[in-house]
């Protein structure tokens, strides 16, 4: 079951997450690129993943595959648990 | 062992029981997945907690996305995530391609080919963040190899096959394997009727479903943590 989430509590988790999948830790931000990050789709798999464990959201192959950034990831889960 | 259980599909009797008693010696607690069969697979997890065992009878038609997704809800309930999945539940409607309704067409693909497909998409999400996981498709020799009347059920075997190859490369570098298994003809109730293979077979006679379980059992094993995309046939010599 979904909850109402923050946009900073899900920052928070995808971040954290995102750190051990990418070389430079220090280019995970908002406005980095899944592409920039070296972030491929079986890891945006793996995120979605994180996602329903963490919120009880269930993102599907559609929701996943038009992300381009970390800050659209986020604002997709925000809209989802409201 | 990671926390987490073993699934096993249509596990009431035959390769499927064979497996869930064989996965449940290895530690892992099993869910013993049947469409109809109860007492069967009440008597499986009977004998497994008889032998020290974990088990759990679980009901669900796995043609059916959502009694297979309540499935996997209940068991990640009780269990935490499934990390060993054996598809092993399938089905026969024989006949010549002419004749093959599309009926009997579409159950034998359901059955054996898509509800495989759905419960290790279910599966590889819990599996990728666990980074392990072991996916074992219990396929058949009919699919490489022809075998008159079994025109859907050699369709979906070999679809199976094309199937767990592609998953294989998808995954392998999170620490998940998926293979097959490629039974010949061993003694259930799938093979009952089937006739005109004992000339075939080198070995003179039917397989048995613990030994087909017992390559399960390694597929799913640490030690076979480097064999991926692969199809383990077991069949006395009938394909070689």
């Amino acid at each position: 079951m979904a909850t109402a989430v923050s946009p900073s509590q899900v920052q928070e988790v995808l971040f954290k997450e995102l750190e051990p999948m990418v070389n430079d830790t220090s280019a995970i931000s908002r406005e980095a690129t899944f592409e920039d990050l070296d972030v491929d789709s079986l890891d945006l798999v793996e995120l979605s993943q994180v996602i329903e464990d963490e919120f009880g959201i269930l993102l599907e192959g559609e929701d996943v595959k038009d992300l381009k950034t970390v800050g659209e990831a986020i604002d997709l889960v925000v809209a989802r648990a409201s | 062992m990671p926390e987490g259980c073993a699934l096993v599909t249509g596990a009431a009797r035959g390769i499927g029981a064979a497996s869930a008693r064989a996965l449940a010696a290895d530690g892992w607690p099993v869910a013993v997945n049947y469409r109809e069969d109860a007492a069967g697979a009440k008597a499986v997890v009977a004998q497994i907690e008889s032998e020290g065992g974990s088990a759990i009878e679980i009901q669900a038609d796995v043609s059916d996305a959502a009694e297979t997704e309540a499935m996997f809800a209940e068991l990640s309930e009780r269990f935490g995530p499934v990390l060993v999945l054996v598809n092993n539940a399938g089905v026969r409607a024989d006949a010549l391609a002419p004749q093959l309704s599309d009926e009997e067409w579409s159950r034998v693909i359901s059955t054996n080919l898509s509800a495989a497909f759905r419960t290790t998409r279910r599966a590889l999400g819990p599996m990728l963040r666990a980074r392990f996981g072991r996916i074992v498709n219990v396929a058949s020799v009919v699919g490489p190899r022809a075998h008159a009347g079994q025109a859907n059920y050699a369709a979906s075997k070999a679809g199976l096959i094309g199937f767990t190859k592609t998953v294989a490369v998808e995954v392998a570098r999170r620490g998940i394997t998926v293979n097959a298994v490629a039974p010949g003809f061993i003694e259930t109730k799938l093979t009952e009727g089937v006739d005109g293979w004992q000339d075939a077979v080198p070995a003179r006679r039917a397989g048995t479903p613990d030994e087909v379980a017992a390559c399960v059992r390694f597929l799913a094993s640490p030690e076979a943590a480097y064999v991926t995309g692969a199809t383990l046939t077991v069949d006395g010599g009938l394909s070689a």
